[in-house]
């Protein structure tokens, strides 16, 4: 049974002027052109907002949440992504002034999604000790999880079972609300200010668990004109800053690699440049390698969808806001870690199901019939991978018409050829004018006087 | 293009595998990874027959003077057969040994020559043989059940 999917990227339909250019640059080839309007295929897409950033008519949109949510809520706290703190730059910006907008913004309290990672760092770390599976794959970026999940099932074994950083911070920011003020858990609003409509997605709808802390996501787009109204404001630095270096770090490309700093890592980042090393993996490679940090974006978070700044100027902020910050994990934080570790505070509740989009059929033999349909169909087929009919390749459209959601005339060069000898076969039928207008229609079909003339 | 024909088995595909083409190494058993999928078996089984399909097809790139993989998907299992024309194994048994290469100094800066290809494919598959003449060819046959392997 397919339950209702709930996407945070959707195509505003006004804007879209049917052009074919984003259905090409889908990594789960998720998006047809049809009756002049790009369609999202809901099973396929994993919300990457590889689409929100290549369309020139600003036709595909995140939705996500907004500040009216707060009203909500007795008491609310702010989750600012690392990649938040990398929109801001200037000779005196600190985290603890970013920290400090935020309350001005109307949140009743701050809780860093970095000193959470410092958490979830330690917590991936002790998961790599105790697994024998390499190389380990991070489950921090969404879009990446729902990648495997659709397009690698058989690599969701190699995905950390461990929270990502948003989720901890909710649930200790929550905990330490409930524990300080008396307040009880569904009084207390927790906000993820987030770089990407991935994350939008997984605080609706989480992956590998059911009930997420996290009430919602505002984009850093929303916040981040409200923030330049109030930082120039902002003098007294109160001590809100927490997190080291080594958390802040995590919103860009290496950062949580380092983070984690087991033997053999790498990171990868881009979703065409992790889908090559998931390749790969697929095959037996990079089976030396203990874990690896794949992000969709360039860059790692600060190349987020929903982010202001140009990423690599984002890159530098991040170097600049940790320059003074401690470089370590503090012992606490490695001793809290240790202590929740066993109660599974850290891991997974349920397992990480696949959702392969591939499938022709339930049915082997089904499937079989489909494929060398498929196949036929693909020869009919120019190849030339124009995009045209509004799939995304000849293969595709092949699929597309196997599945009965497309059909071969929508290939503009099968239309020709097909329009062509209709053009050929009436023109047959012009000549053989009928026999009761002329006799040399008769004479044609071979009909002798006498016979005309019973 | 495979070639997609019916001889007793559900479905047969051959790929043909060329010698030293290392731009196109590994299509074979990408190619074979997407048909699995498509046909919806079990991603572990997928897992193991790309394995499986990579390695020989990469010996096939690297060992020998060009061969087939060929694929049939029974009801039960997926049948490969790997086979090249070229110098052959002469040592078999050896050949079978974690670690074990011939590759050459060149290979190895490629990141092959491990001697892992031939124990992987054993590894991942249920059933397997291999048989190879000197002067002549190599030939694997691997069997990987969709059902409960190892
Ligand atoms: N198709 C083949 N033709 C000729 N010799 C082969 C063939 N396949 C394997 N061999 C021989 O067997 C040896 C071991 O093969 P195996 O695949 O285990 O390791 P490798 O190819 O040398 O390295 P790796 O697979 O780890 O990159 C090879 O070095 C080669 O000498
Ligand atoms: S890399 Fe970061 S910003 Fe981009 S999709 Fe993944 S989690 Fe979101
Ligand atoms: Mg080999």
């Amino acid at each position: 049974m397919v339950q209702p999917y709930f996407h945070s990227v959707t195509l505003e339909t006004e804007n879209c002027k049917g052009c074919t250019i984003c259905i090409k640059r889908c990594p789960t080839e998720a998006i047809r052109v049809r009756s002049g309007k790009a369609r999202i295929l809901e099973l396929r897409c994993i919300d990457c907002g590889e689409c929100i950033r290549i369309c020139p008519n600003h036709a595909k949109r995140a939705i996500a949440d907004d500040f009216s949510l707060l009203s909500k809520f007795k008491y609310t706290v702010a989750l600012p992504a690392p990649s938040f703190y990398a929109q801001f730059s200037g000779p005196d910006m600190s985290i603890s002034k970013i920290l400090q907008g935020l309350l001005q913004l109307g949140f009743n309290a701050v809780f860093e999604v970095a000193e959470a990672a410092e958490y979830v760092s330690l917590a991936i770390r002790r998961y790599i000790e105790s697994s024998s599976i390499r190389p380990l794959i991070s489950s921090a970026c969404p879009a990446i999880v729902r990648l495997i999940q659709v397009r690698f099932p058989d690599l969701i074994e190699h995905l950390v079972p461990v929270h990502a950083p948003v989720d901890i911070a909710a649930r200790l920011a929550k905990e330490m609300v409930m524990r300080k003020l008396g307040l009880r858990r569904e009084e207390i609003g927790a906000f993820f200010i987030t770089p990407c409509p991935a994350k939008v997605t997984s605080v609706k709808q989480p992956i590998g668990f059911e009930d997420s802390w996290v009430d919602g996501a505002i984009p850093i787009t929303s916040v981040y004109a409200r923030m330049l109204n109030v930082l120039p404001y902002i003098n007294e630095t109160e001590g809100l800053q927490q997190a080291s270096s080594v958390g802040v770090r995590w919103g860009r490309a290496t950062g949580e690699e380092n983070a984690v700093g087991v033997p053999r890592h790498l990171a990868v980042d881009g979703i065409q440049s992790v889908i090559e090393v998931l390749e790969e993996i697929e095959v037996g490679k990079f089976n030396d390698i203990d874990f690896i940090e794949c992000q969709a974006c360039r860059g790692g978070c600060v190349g987020g969808p929903l982010t202001v700044q140009n990423a690599f100027q984002a890159w530098v902020n991040i170097e600049e806001l940790t320059k003074n910050l401690p470089a370590e994990i503090v012992p606490e934080i490695e001793q809290e870690v240790e202590k929740r570790w066993e109660d599974g505070f850290y891991s997974l509740e349920a397992k990480i199901e696949p959702r392969s989009i591939l499938k022709l059929d339930d049915d082997l033999s089904r499937a079989i019939e489909k494929m060398e349909l498929l196949e036929k169909t693909l020869e009919s087929l120019p190849g030339l991978d124009c995009g045209s009919c509004g799939s995304p390749s000849c293969q595709a459209l092949a699929e597309d018409i196997v599945r009965g959601l497309a059909s071969e005339g929508d290939c503009v060069f099968v239309l020709r050829d097909g329009v062509q000898s209709l053009a050929e076969e009436l023109l047959e039928l012009a000549r053989q004018v009928p026999s009761s207008i002329s006799n040399q229609g008769a004479a044609d079909k071979g009909l002798s006087e006498e016979e005309t003339e019973k | 293009m495979p070639d997609v024909k019916d001889v007793g088995a559900l479905m047969s595909v051959t790929y043909d595998v060329a010698a030293r083409d290392f731009v196109r190494a590994g299509e074979a058993a990408s190619k074979l990874k997407r048909l699995l999928q498509q046909l919806g078996l079990d991603p572990a089984v997928i897992r193991r027959a790309a394995i499986a399909a990579y390695e020989a097809e990469m010996n096939i790139v690297i060992h020998s003077y060009g061969g087939q993989i060929k694929v049939d998907i029974t009801p039960e299992s997926i049948e490969m057969i790997c086979e090249d024309s070229g110098p052959g194994i002469p040592d078999i048994e050896k050949a079978l040994q974690e670690g074990y290469s011939t590759a050459t100094e060149e290979i190895r800066e490629m990141g092959f020559g491990a001697g892992m290809g031939l124990p992987n494919i054993q590894r991942s598959a249920d059933q397997f043989r291999i048989e190879s003449t000197v002067g002549e060819g190599t030939c694997l046959q691997v069997t990987i059940l969709h059902e409960a392997g190892e």
